[in-house]
């Protein structure tokens, strides 16, 4: 039984006369626990498949089925990491992750309870000790860790990443790539995540989906990636599986599928 | 926990001298710790850059008016003369002989009252009408045009209608004073809402607020540089218009101070009541000026 299905989604933007059709008939299915990978170039409508997972964006016709009911509308059960934070600079980092909490657990947590979920959740992304900073006073890795622990904290079904790492410099990412890495192996989310990042692709997916250009993009080829877990990033670098999935990933974004720039 | 990788970003973010207390191979470096009576040397420094000029300023335009004004027959005072004229004026501001015969204290205190009244009720509607107007696009298109038209109409344009309306004089002046300051709070505000990142709605959707959480949580703190930018335009207004206002309406004021004084020909009472308006209208502007700076921290610097 598919955890989160997405039904021939089709997306058609409409802007006075043009109509532009972004997404023609996407179909995915993802099983409870998974890590799936959406890659592909910029515009092809990656950005605007995961919004409609979200919520954020509605499709025109198809729709998405999390546990065999349909979602039509944002919520919790499908936290999102945006890509540039988004967290509320007003509120220092322990109140950002707060906020959710409060909403969600509003009638199931005591008010105790709650305080000490937002703890445990800033102290599974090491942020514990930066409870009390505002977001423009940590860097933009530390930003992005809270961003993590804010969606965390909703315990939502499905948690979408929407180029979480896109932001970081290599390094910062690399490190945040191992811990997304580390939760995932301690708390078992189903993870759907946009990258155009084909390392980090495979590094993390258990699946990855690649999109072909925009527009009318569809889904043109999913890869298992077939890599044991836990991954060690030394490791993975003489892997043959993993160079094998590397190289199916570049090949099918350049050589079949180039991304011819718009005049 | 499993996250070997992570452990290198919480040192990294540690001051200096704090770990180097734990590692005796790194050189502890202490942060140069000037002697007190050196920063008092450096505060009184910077406390003078600020002062001075001003002052020297100040020092010479007295000096020139002086001399301009204190040959016989000049229809100005000089400085001298507004000094030995005012100087019961000065010294004794809380004085009350009934009627309009009082202190300028008590002239400057009626006048803060109307203009605290009439702001007042200006900062809640204008918040409010911003907000609508910010939020929905057929408020905005229903609303705005009226009222581009209706802020250019000037204070005092609008002070015989609200006395023909209240027929008193007291609340005609809070009513100029508040549609005075209304319109930039209004509009200021409508751009803060409108300009909310669509990252902070999205964020709000995906936690789902309700419209009364979103509101306080989210529209007012995120427009709020821009809600104080139209309160701190708006004190300016309400404090231009007040004297004029109190001018016509008469009574306690300062204000009707000023136009009694004119018509008394007490040249040295309109200078010394102008330079307090101006220190009070600057204290006023500082004032919104400096709650904006506490409640907007965070908020203007991401």
């Amino acid at each position: 039984m598919a955890y989160l299905k997405l039904d021939h989604v089709d997306k058609v933007f409409t802007r006075g006369a043009a109509t532009t059709e972004v997404l023609k008939d996407i179909n995915l299915t993802i099983e409870k626990g998974e890590y799936v990978s959406i890659i592909g170039h910029s515009g092809c409508g990656k950005s605007t498949m995961l919004n409609i997972v979200a919520g954020l964006t509605t499709a025109t016709t198809g729709g998405v089925l999390l546990e065999e009911r349909e979602v039509n509308s944002p919520g919790p059960d499908r936290a999102v990491v945006f890509q540039n934070h988004s967290l509320l600079p007003w509120l220092t980092v322990y109140e950002n992750v707060r906020l959710g909490v409060d909403k969600v657990f509003a009638r199931t947590k005591t008010r105790a309870e709650r305080d000490a979920w937002t703890m445990h959740n800033l102290n599974l992304v090491q942020m514990a000790h930066a409870k009390d900073k505002r977001p423009n006073e940590i860097s933009g890795g530390m930003k992005q860790r809270v961003g993590i622990a804010r969606a965390l904290a909703m315990e939502p079904k499905v948690l979408l990443l929407d180029e979480p790492f896109g932001a970081l410099d290599a390094l910062t990412r690399a490190h945040l790539q191992d811990s997304v890495m580390a939760l995932h192996q301690k708390l078992g989310n189903t993870i759907l995540m946009i990258t155009h990042d084909v390392d980090e692709a495979v590094l993390l997916s258990d699946r990855i989906v690649m999109m072909t250009n925009g527009p009318s993009a569809h889904i043109g080829e999913v890869l298992e990636v077939a890599l044991p877990r836990p991954r060690k990033r030394l490791d993975l670098a003489t892997n043959p599986t993993y160079v094998k999935c590397r190289q199916r990933v570049l090949e099918f974004l350049y050589e079949r599928h180039r991304f011819v720039e718009a005049a | 926990m499993s996250m070997p990788a992570l452990t290198n970003d919480r040192a990294s973010n540690v001051v200096p001298t704090a770990s180097a207390s734990s590692t005796a191979s790194v050189v502890t470096m202490t942060p140069k710790q000037a002697p007190a009576a050196e920063r008092y040397v450096k505060m009184a420094r910077e406390v003078a850059v600020r002062v001075v000029p001003p002052l020297i300023v100040l020092v010479l335009f007295m000096l020139v008016w002086e001399l301009l004004c204190r040959r016989a027959g000049s229809a100005l005072p000089p400085p001298s003369r507004v000094f030995s004229d005012t100087r019961e004026l000065i010294f004794d501001p809380f004085f009350d002989h009934g009627g309009i015969d009082k202190g300028l204290f008590w002239h400057l205190e009626a006048s803060l009252r109307r203009v605290a009244i009439g702001y007042a009720i200006a900062a809640i509607v204008g918040v409010a009408l911003g907000t609508l107007i910010g939020q929905s696009v057929w408020a905005m298109r229903g609303l705005d045009p009226i009222f581009q038209v209706l802020r250019t109409i000037p204070p005092l344009a609008w002070l015989p209608l609200s006395l023909a309306a209240f027929r008193d004089g007291q609340p005609s002046a809070i009513f100029v004073i508040f549609i005075t300051s209304v319109w930039p709070i209004i509009i200021n505000t409508a751009v803060g809402i409108r300009n909310i990142p669509q990252d902070y709605r999205n964020v709000a959707a995906v936690v789902q607020l309700n419209p009364l959480e979103f509101f306080a949580k989210i529209m007012i703190p995120a427009a709020a540089p821009y809600i104080f930018t139209g309160l701190r335009i708006g004190i300016g207004l309400s404090w231009l218009a007040i004297v004029a206002a109190e001018m016509l309406i008469g009574g306690v004021g300062i204000g009707f101070f000023i136009w009694d004084a004119w018509n008394s020909s007490h040249i040295s009472e309109i200078i010394l009541a102008l330079f307090y308006v101006g220190i009070i209208g600057f204290v006023l502007d500082r004032l919104i000026a400096v709650v904006g700076k506490i409640v907007t921290r965070g908020t203007a610097t991401n």
